[in-house]
């Protein structure tokens, strides 16, 4: 162990000037590309599934009409468009960008060391997960077309075929959401391993930056969690496929048996995703308040006490399941018990801002707005977390507002943070800051108008699962037109506006200024290196002689103080 | 492909890296393995009439495989003692003999199967056959994957290199054995 720990860290020559662009870009081990790679993707699969929201949603506002660049929506098109964009939207989109994407690109450099500590397994999570993303786009053009029994894929009607209707569909759905997971248990594998045994010399578990640490509790939490999904997709397989009736009540089985399994993998799934965020947050507001963060071993402490209570929330999303009343009593009380936790770190933030000097960059905007939106939709969980009101509110919009406005902080708002943030060391070029604000603001109007009516829209008693409301004569009432239509009216205009990231994203990364070092000031190692970093990332290896959060302190000219700056 | 990073040879932990994975692989099959074995034993609690079922299943032929694989384990512990002296051509052997048992347990479970499944117990005669050919298939195809990782493992210890493998390759067919031992009383014995 000691030669290990002591040998001199000295890069090898590397063979990699003239590997050609197929190795260089769709071959390499290298723990910078793959998290491109999976930005890339997860950005891509974001707006296929924000066109199906936009195609969807104008069947809501305006049923039967010939919706632009789509054309008529059917019943059956429409269902396959819902559950394919939750899919993507949590599988393909939160997944590989906030996690794999963030985790690729950050560890290794927080960590200071040149890779993954297995840069092979890496590229095989990868290409794995690409194939699952084929697998699924695959999946709409097969006979019946795609999925369309919900994300949550519910038997008996994801497992047999004369209910979904997309027999061939449903079973490539299945696949595609096996493959991912097998893609990020790799992944994960390598997140914790590279933080737990690759930190730079001098880097003590609690000097890590906390954007390492929740990104390694989230591949913790996906880790312990996901096993009974793996199972139990293979059993939903064999009752697709091959006759048998795991969750067929008349052979035997139970259909609550998927929902227990989906579950217990679908809660801490929230927080598999949210941790990342909450990091990346973490990250931008301790730099752009140049204050220390307030309670760091604290939000730690926080971080894992919530991850050990997501094992045990799980049924609160079956209250209407048919589940055992008594049972139901004791998931209200530990679901009520995990937003605990989660105010407490959204209170560390906010403590960690107060008094700070406050730079209302584009990357420290997104941060605010993710706290402030988020708390809305954890606030509004603790209504559906509570049996008794579930009741009442389950299968109606409010339960889409709220995880709307859960999910759409992690998965848009703190990815957005994070690029904005990290843009200049992943392309070595500044983001333009008015066109960010321009799209921030145009981006964060529409969101609330968007999901806000959607919330009294459910407390009316609007159904989620309805493909043509003039049917209902009782949810066909103006007031409720008008809602729809304020819903879709911002989404379209909020679509409209990524237009600007996109051209902000292609015409900075090719003609931004040049990024030095260190734009922002920040203390973290990743900001010692190069913009962009080279292949191995240093040149010589850096030590670590203090936390990350090192900001203003008294008695210094600056007011950051490098990790790796000798005392 | 030979050239290894710097974080590879890393160790804040003072954990050897590999072996430190191959406790995280565990974790994630615990899991798996879990998710199965705990809805097969909630299923089987609530209909009694499977034991019937079960009763079908050839006990001795069960007990015969759990010596096979035990035993195998211990050749896996015997190579890692050999590693450990640098011995690797020794080493080698000893897995090419767990190898031998895994292929050993696999034979009789498909004598088993085939027998099984001739008498109309097949994946979906009920309740029970589809949890009995899940569970022990899922075990299957992790043997099946373990003997080939063996076979890579023992053939670089054949020439004294990557020795440090051959015991991150036995605590995977521990699991694998251990995941045996909750599955034979489990399909085999209960009544």
């Amino acid at each position: 162990m000691a030669e290990i720990a002591h040998a001199p860290e000295h890069h090898p020559p590397h063979g990699h000037a003239e590997a050609n662009w197929f190795i260089k870009y769709l071959w390499s081990t290298d723990h910078k590309v793959i998290a491109l790679q999976y930005m890339f993707t997860g950005m891509f699969m974001a707006m296929i599934a924000g066109f199906m929201a936009y195609v969807f949603r104008m069947q809501i506002a305006y049923p039967g009409m010939n919706v632009p660049f789509f054309g008529r929506v059917s019943p059956g098109a429409y269902n396959a468009l819902i559950t394919n964009h939750g899919s993507i939207m949590v599988f393909w989109v939160a997944m590989p960008v906030l996690l794999a994407g963030f985790g690729n690109f950050l560890i290794p450099l927080m960590c200071g060391c040149d890779d993954m500590v297995f840069p092979r397994i890496n590229r095989l999570s990868y290409q794995i997960f690409l194939l699952s993303a084929l697998i699924l786009i695959a999946s709409w053009f097969v006979p019946g077309g795609g999925f369309g029994g919900a994300w949550t894929a519910y038997p008996p009607l994801s497992a047999v075929g004369k209910y979904n209707l997309t027999p061939m569909g449903s079973s490539m759905w299945v696949t595609a959401v096996a493959l991912e997971f097998v893609a990020f248990l790799l992944g994960g594998i390598n997140f914790i391993v590279t933080a737990m045994n690759a930190r730079a010399p001098g880097m003590r578990a609690f000097d890590t930056p906390l954007a390492v640490w929740m990104i390694v509790v989230a591949s913790l939490l996906f880790m312990a969690s996901v096993g009974p999904l793996i199972a139990g997709a293979v059993m939903l397989l064999f009752d697709q496929n091959l006759g048998t009736g795991f969750y067929n009540p008349a052979r035997g089985g139970d259909p609550i048996l998927w929902q227990h399994l989906f579950w217990f993998f679908g809660h801490p799934e929230v927080y598999v995703v949210l941790l990342p965020a909450m990091g990346i947050v973490a990250e931008v507001i301790t730099v752009f308040a140049r204050k220390k963060m307030f309670g760091y071993k604290t939000v730690i402490y926080t971080v894992v006490a919530t991850g050990v209570l997501s094992f045990f929330v799980w049924a609160h999303h079956q209250f209407v399941a048919g589940i055992d009343p008594r049972m139901a009593n004791v998931f209200t009380v530990t679901t009520v018990i995990i937003s605990i936790p989660i105010a407490e770190m959204c209170f560390l933030y906010i403590a960690t801002l107060y008094g700070g000097s406050i730079r209302f960059t584009t990357p420290m905007l997104w941060a605010l707005a993710f706290i402030a939106e988020f708390l809305i939709g954890g606030v509004t969980g603790i209504y559906l977390g509570a049996s008794g009101a579930d009741i009442f509110f389950h299968d109606t919009y409010f339960v889409v507002a709220h995880f709307h406005y859960t999910f759409y902080p992690i998965a848009i708002i703190g990815t957005l943070a994070g690029i904005t943030f990290w843009f200049p060391k992943i392309f070595g070029r500044m983001m333009n800051e008015t066109l960010g604000k321009i799209h921030f603001w145009g981006t964060i109007i529409p969101f609330n108008f968007i999901f806000i009516p959607m919330f009294f829209l459910g407390l009316e008693g609007e159904h989620r699962r309805i493909y043509d409301y003039t049917n209902f004569p009782d949810l066909a009432n103006p007031w409720a037109v008008s809602m729809r239509i304020t819903s879709t009216v911002a989404l379209v205009v909020m679509l409209l506006f990524q237009f600007v990231f996109l051209f902000n994203f292609i015409y900075s990364w090719i003609r931004g200024p040049k990024a030095e070092k260190n734009p922002w000031r920040s203390n973290t190692l990743e900001w010692t290196a190069d913009s962009p970093p080279p292949h191995g990332n240093w040149r010589e290896m850096p030590t670590v002689y203090r936390g990350p959060y090192e900001y203003a302190t008294p008695g210094r000219d600056t007011d950051y103080w490098p990790q790796d700056e000798r005392a | 492909m030979s050239v290894k990073t710097i974080a590879t040879q890393r160790a804040s932990m003072n954990i050897p890296t590999g072996r430190l994975a191959v406790w995280w692989v565990l974790v994630s099959e615990i899991v798996i393995f879990g998710g199965v074995l705990v809805s097969y034993i909630m299923h089987r609690l609530g209909h009694p009439e499977w034991g019937e079922q079960a009763a079908y299943t050839n006990m001795w032929l069960g007990a015969f495989n759990t010596l096979v694989l035990l035993s195998s384990s211990l050749s896996a512990v015997l190579a890692h003692q050999a590693a450990e002296q640098g011995n690797g051509a020794k080493a080698a052997r000893l897995l090419y003999l767990t190898i031998l048992g895994g292929l050993t347990f696999l034979i009789v479970k498909s004598f088993e199967w085939t027998h099984e499944i001739r008498e109309g117990f097949t994946l979906q005669a009920g309740g029970f056959w589809s949890y009995y050919y899940t569970a022990a298939g899922l075990h299957a195809f992790h043997v099946i994957a373990g003997m080939c990782v063996i076979a890579w493992v023992a053939n670089s210890a054949r020439k004294n290199q990557e020795l440090h493998r051959v015991e991150n390759v036995g605590i995977y067919w521990h699991f694998v054995d251990i995941v045996w031992i909750f599955l034979f009383p489990l399909l085999y014995i209960a009544k």
